[in-house]
């Protein structure tokens, strides 16, 4: 722990964003969300409610979704943090991506990276929900648009799609 | 933003607890953080120093000592939804975990975080109660343990002093011929009203019953007028329907943004019928 000439607390951090290293100083009191949309410049995870209801915020830590919005950065020492700008990959968007797009999953898309980000972490739990439980998991992430009907649709494509892959 | 605060890392209770003894009132233990940071954040309480418990060692393990189940109360909801040790001894407070708040909530929320907050619509402190669980407490002066019934004082209040810490959740394993079930009613994050049931059987008779009400009043609490209606008694719609309607009038409910006062007392009665004929099912340990 050092201390800077204006006293505040200051904490030195490693952690990977997205697979790419990265080495810090932040504050205590620094959120997760703020120190990926402020400092590095990610801005795919929103705030919104700002107290852990809706899911625009969401990003994963070591794989598992958290509310960015009420995480402090301090959570993310030694972590692998993925932000939707993670998925994917050399210039292709992710299978659960190109499904959202071909089903019409987004509309105003300002739920669509926490939306994307917890179906991600769902399937690899579970590889195959039935659509009570994908009902179940995705009601901690709220869409105004209430494209809900479309999401599943499109969650269910991707799944069949990966299926199909492995044979 | 957060107001300015330092996060100290102890790595055991004594070190966690002195330090909380030496800051007093500028200083929280810090677990999860899903209902800390909240109020942090909305400005409602203001610490310079978090005293995170996650360094502390071995504080989120489960495991068995004797005839009970404990718990580490750094054990996050998610831990506990996933413990194949929970799933096969007490079933229903793994599902029960698994339906807390959402995905997110439950990978940051701990246990003992939801307990030691004290917030009135929580779920794991009205099935704790009526198990008849135990909460172990730590300092550097040494440790107690109390009952559960003893832990809630008032909304957000508990009998934790500011220099303990929770080190336990300590389950007593039960008989098969123990029987339990959690309702709840919920639309938001937290529900709106919960009924735990544990029924104790013999012969078909009810040998003795602990009902626990939640989310209704600002601590959780048995309905013991409804427990005396089961005791002694066949299991029987009519002995159910008596002890649901003794329920609800005994419930005691405050209004708030989950529903009015009458209303909660509509749920409990129906909650509790329905926790009373979903327990006779189910042993303790068998999945409900």
């Amino acid at each position: 722990m050092l201390r800077g000439a204006d006293e505040r607390m200051r904490i030195p951090i490693r952690l990977s964003v997205n697979g790419q290293n990265v080495e810090t100083l932040i504050e205590p009191r620094e959120l997760l969300l703020d120190f990926l949309r402020d400092r590095l410049g990610l801005l795919g995870a929103k705030r919104s409610c700002d107290m852990q209801v809706c899911g625009t915020c969401t990003v994963l830590v070591g794989g598992v979704p958290v509310s960015a919005c009420c995480t402090l950065a301090y959570e993310a020492r030694d972590q692998e943090i993925t932000t939707v700008e993670g998925l994917g990959g050399d210039g292709k968007l992710h299978a659960l991506q190109r499904a959202f797009v071909a089903h019409a999953a987004v509309q105003c898309g300002f739920c669509t990276p926490g939306m994307l980000l917890s179906i991600v972490a769902l399937l690899e739990q579970n590889p195959h929900p039935d659509r009570e439980e994908l009902r179940r998991y995705l009601s901690g992430n709220l869409c105004r648009c209430t494209g809900y009907w479309n999401i599943l649709e499109a969650v269910e494509a991707a799944m069949r799609e990966s299926e199909a892959e492995a044979g | 933003m957060l107001r300015e605060f330092q996060i100290h890392q102890p790595d055991t209770v004594e070190a966690a607890s002195t330090l909380l003894a030496e800051y007093g009132l500028e200083a929280a233990p810090y677990a999860g953080g899903t209902e800390l940071l909240l109020i942090m954040k909305e400005g409602l309480v203001q610490y310079r120093h978090l005293v995170d418990l996650k360094t502390i060692p071995g504080l989120n393990d489960l495991g068995l000592e004797g005839e009970a189940l404990v718990i580490g109360p750094l054990a996050t909801h998610r831990q506990l939804e996933r413990s194949t040790l929970l799933r096969q001894h007490l079933p229903v407070l793994a599902e029960l975990e698994a339906g807390i708040a959402n995905a997110r909530v439950r990978a940051a929320g701990t246990l003992g975080g939801n307990l030691c907050f004290a917030e009135p619509h929580s779920d794991p402190a009205t099935f704790l109660m009526a198990w008849g669980a135990s909460l172990v407490l730590g300092s550097a002066a040494g440790r107690r343990e109390l009952p559960v019934e003893d832990f809630f004082l008032d909304v957000l209040q508990t009998a934790r002093e500011p220099e303990e810490i929770l080190t336990a959740v300590r389950l007593p394993l039960r008989p098969t011929t123990v029987r339990c079930s959690y309702q709840r009613f919920r639309l938001h994050e937290r529900p709106t009203a919960t009924v735990a049931a544990v029924l104790e059987l013999q012969d078909g008779v009810i040998a003795s019953a602990r009902l626990a009400l939640g989310g209704v009043s600002p601590v959780p609490r048995r309905a013991s007028e409804a427990e005396a209606v089961l005791r002694d008694q066949p299991l029987d719609e009519e002995v159910f329907a008596a002890a649901a309607a003794e329920a609800g009038r005994a419930a005691d409910p405050v209004s708030d943004i989950y529903g009015s006062a009458e209303y909660k007392r509509h749920l409990v009665a129906v909650l509790t019928r329905r926790a009373l004929e979903a327990a006779v099912d189910h042993p303790a340990g068998e999945i409900v």
